[in-house]
């Protein structure tokens, strides 16, 4: 198929791009890698380690909270605690490197880095991202961060304690707890380095899905997961400098001194900053000026894949494309003025704190809109209950529960007893774990045929997506009772409170499906090395879906395409009536005569 | 064989509302539930939030059953022919936005007067206590016996807040090191006190008893224990307890001089 048969005009210049060399030798090929495939895979395989990581972080953090004080199995040992008991400022570190892990190392670049690196280019019908070599540095700017990070576990003091959010003075003074010295400042340059590798990144996807489209690939024939990843990465754009200087600030607070965020005569632990005059409040809003628009990073790719999953499992088109679209932009774009529903008790002023309450609850709505169009896209649907189906249907039954607890912390008035209790906890971890986390899963049954060649074991699957889907609903659903008692999160005991004295059995129930949550992950690790190699071989497209990826050889050669894909068509026509086969792929002839004979093929 | 699968992935979907609805309706049952409410403010707060609660709960019910029924009914082993080639609807697209859109602006604007009552509407008097947190405790001044904080007779406590029966208490809250928040589930009140920031609280407590002063916002190792205990109680069982407190400090302390203790008010 040539360039010129296309009916579009548009992008010729892109394609016309010669393919980059192709890489000689094991170094170039699989470790400096520039092809995007690899690289997303280098992401994948990086954060689902720090998956695990950040998963026993939570377990040790559970453990606390279940039976304080009690000896801790391994851990105690490991880190050498007095009597194998946990030590109180070892549990701050734990909670505060869980979130760090989970939100840094985890969330965000298995989201942009491993799926948007790898789905990107192959399902706009490019053969790379416009700029191979930064897409490689990306990526090799998280290993200063993951040894940053990690290191500071066995620096004196240990690692960072003053919570993820890092507030100060708690976080600035160098005497305020044992975390805070060598263990901030190697966070403080941890996080700096992953918003360099999230700036690359974001910088190359923009790039890519503006001008490396295939002919006939219009904005509006998108998917929808590289909608998402698109305004993610303006997001990101946007977001990130604000957290950079924001972070540079308070690295110069505690070594230099500049007391950007430090009152006048602040005495913390009879250590006193150099020079004050600063406002601790003032790192409250530049860093939730990033965080919340951040919290969207963190759902939004997830919610474009799901929209793609439930889409070819449904066999159905998606229900309201252009609305999925709208409603995404409308969230990033209120993702910018909510950033100070975080501070309703901050001591910011309470007015404000009505503008921010108004700005939160309008971006319930466009939340509302995407699920009614997942539930208008099952509608009518003829639904194949597969492994990633399954996780993509939990991610919108889950997603509900996260969106509606969200409801609570925005009407201030119960901000005022909820907040930082374990209702905020659960909120969170609904959108998430059983949001964010369920979506990963769904993509990764859904495209690991694409990465690997391979389909994963069906059964296998499903055993691991029944038993995650119970124990964590376990884990995270009580948490909203345990929040509306009021049971503070991040404390290491708070049985000796006459108000949560009664709570530690639910806290031990939770804890039991913790553990046996992240002990269900050995069948995904098992699942997934032992298909890697063995699975079922799975041909171009497996599950007979419509959008280019799967035009594509699996897993795709250097390149990415064997011939030149063409688009005719939006990404989601299924059970076209008067078409012999229920899908019609992006890159099939527009007359549908044409599209049977291409199947009859 | 089919069939059955997706009968059985159906109704693990339903077990989510149900599930869901048993657990809020058990938890009051086994008192894992709002702790009693002893403040004027807070039957507003809890109120807004029962409503907050059914409002959200019949939107979860309706969509996760609708989501089971679809699952159920549209099951590819079971619904004959091909799905249902639809687009989307521009009528359902409007409808479900407006809906939601005016519900959540009522639900904005029906608050706001509850958080001004807690947060903005002050009660004009002089500060009842001054609250300071540090690591790991929460230290008080009460004004002594001429009513005015800052002067020599203050006097100074640690954790032990005592507030009298049926009055407007206000709270000047302040941090000497790092944040803290003052939380008293029991009065449904929580600010941060932060450095450099010299904060109001106010409430008025209805019911006497001793409850628990909690810190919400982590500031140390030590967080856990910061623990303080309020104690509610007449006004004639109040005044008496200032009385021995004033007499216990004074029988300690030498005879107080003015000049020096001036320096430490601001």
């Amino acid at each position: 198929m040539s360039i010129a048969s296309s009916p579009s005009t548009v992008h010729h210049e892109a394609v016309a791009q010669a393919p980059a060399p192709h890489p000689a030798g094991f170094l170039s090929t699989y470790v400096f890698s520039k092809d995007h495939k690899v690289i997303g895979l280098q992401f994948l395989f990086s954060t689902l380690v720090w998956f695990l990581i950040g998963g026993l972080l939570a377990l040790a953090v559970r453990w606390q909270i279940a039976w304080p004080w009690s000896d801790v199995p391994v851990l105690g040992k490991l880190f050498a605690q007095e009597g194998g008991q946990m030590a109180p400022e070892f549990y701050t570190m734990l909670f505060t490197m869980h979130a760090t892990v989970m939100i840094f190392l985890v969330i965000i670049p298995i989201l942009a880095g491993a799926f948007g690196n790898f789905l990107i280019p192959l399902m706009i019908g490019a053969d790379d991202m416009a700029f191979p070599t930064l897409n490689m540095l990306s990526y090799w700017f998280m290993w200063p961060a993951f040894i940053a990070f990690g290191a500071s576990f066995f620096v004196e003091g240990g690692a960072a304690s003053s919570g993820w959010t890092s507030y100060p003075t708690l976080s600035t003074n160098v005497a305020s707890s044992p975390g805070s010295g060598w263990g901030q400042t190697l966070w403080l340059l941890g996080l700096t380095m992953v918003g360099v590798s999230s700036m690359l990144g974001s910088v190359n996807y923009m790039t890519t899905i503006i001008l490396m489209r295939a002919p006939g690939m219009t904005m509006f024939r998108l998917p929808m997961t590289i909608w998402a990843m698109f305004i993610t990465a303006v997001l990101q754009a946007f977001a990130l400098p604000v957290l950079t200087a924001a972070g540079f600030m308070q690295l110069a607070d505690r070594t230099l001194g500049t007391g950007f965020f430090s009152p006048e005569g602040n005495i913390v632990n009879n250590w006193m900053q150099a020079t004050g005059g600063g406002q601790p409040l003032l790192w409250q809003h530049l860093f939730w000026f990033y965080s919340h628009p951040a919290v969207y990073i963190m759902i939004l790719p997830a919610m474009g894949m799901v929209s793609d999953i439930l889409t070819t499992f449904a066999r159905k088109p998606l229900f309201g494309y252009r609305p999925m679209v709208y409603s995404i932009a409308g969230i990033a774009g209120l993702g910018f003025i909510v950033w100070g529903h975080h501070m309703f008790i901050s001591g910011m002023n309470p007015a404000l704190g009505i503008t921010f309450m108004v700005s939160t609850m309008m971006i319930a709505l466009p939340s509302a809109v995407k699920t009614f169009n997942w539930l208008g896209t099952i509608w009518g649907g003829r639904i194949q209950f597969t492994t990633a189906m399954l996780f993509a249907l939990s991610f919108v039954s889950m997603f509900i529960i996260g969106g509606l607890s969200g409801i609570f912390m925005a009407a201030t008035p119960v901000d005022i007893f909820i907040h930082d209790t374990y209702f905020i906890v659960a909120h969170f971890h609904y959108v998430l774990f059983a949001g964010t986390a369920m979506g990963v899963f769904a993509g990764i049954y859904y495209w690991f045929p694409k990465m690997f060649g391979r389909t994963m074991n069906e059964f296998w699957g499903k055993v691991h997506f029944f038993l995650t889907f119970l124990f964590m609903n376990g884990t995270f659903f009580t948490m909203h009772i345990l929040g509306a008692v009021g049971f503070p999160r991040r404390l290491a005991d708070a049985y000796h409170y006459e108000t949560f004295h009664h709570l530690q059995p639910l806290n031990a129930f939770m804890t039991w499906c913790a553990i046996g949550m992240v002990a269900t992950q050995i069948i995904f690790a098992a699942n997934f090395f032992w298909s890697m190699f063995f699975g079922p071989v799975a041909g171009r497209n497996p599950w007979h879906s419509n959008t280019l990826e799967w035009t594509a050889p699996s897993p795709p050669g250097h390149g990415n395409f064997d011939f030149q894909p063409v688009v005719h068509r939006g990404p989601y026509e299924y059970s076209v009536p008067g078409v012999e086969k229920d899908h019609l792929m992006q890159t099939d002839p527009p007359n549908a005569a044409a599209a049977a004979l291409a199947a009859a093929h | 064989m089919n069939r059955l699968s997706g009968i059985f992935w159906s109704l693990l979907f339903l077990a989510v509302p149900v599930l869901g609805v048993a657990t809020f309706a058990i938890a009051p049952a086994i008192d894992v539930w709002l702790p009693k409410d002893v403040s004027t403010h807070g039957a507003a707060i809890d109120g807004l939030f029962y409503f907050i609660l059914v409002l959200t709960g019949v939107v979860f019910v309706a969509t996760e059953v609708m989501l089971f029924w679809f699952l159920w009914k549209y099951d590819a082993a079971k619904a004959a022919g091909p799905a249902t080639y639809i687009h989307g609807s521009h009528a359902l697209e409007v409808v479900w936005t407006i809906i939601p859109a005016a519900t959540l602006l009522f639900l904005a604007i029906y608050q706001m007067n509850t958080w001004a009552d807690v947060k903005m509407r002050r009660p004009s008097m002089a500060p009842s206590v001054e609250v300071v947190a540090r690591q790991f405790e929460w230290r008080l001044r009460y004004p002594g016996r001429d009513g005015t904080l800052g002067t020599a007779d203050d006097l100074f406590l640690v954790n032990d807040l005592h507030v009298p029966l049926d009055e407007d208490f206000l709270v000047q809250l302040k941090s000497m090191d790092v944040l803290h928040s003052f939380f008293l589930p029991n009065l449904r009140i929580k600010q941060d006190a932060v450095p450099g920031m010299k904060i109001p609280v106010w409430f008025k407590a209805k019911e006497a008893g001793q409850y628990d002063i909690v810190c919400a916002e982590l500031c140390g190792w030590g967080h856990y224990k910061m623990k303080g205990r309020v104690t509610v109680e007449s006004r004639e069982d109040f005044d008496r307890w200032l009385e021995s407190q004033y007499a216990r400090q004074e029988a300690t302390q030498p005879e107080a001089d003015p000049s020096r203790s001036v320096a430490i008010t601001e």
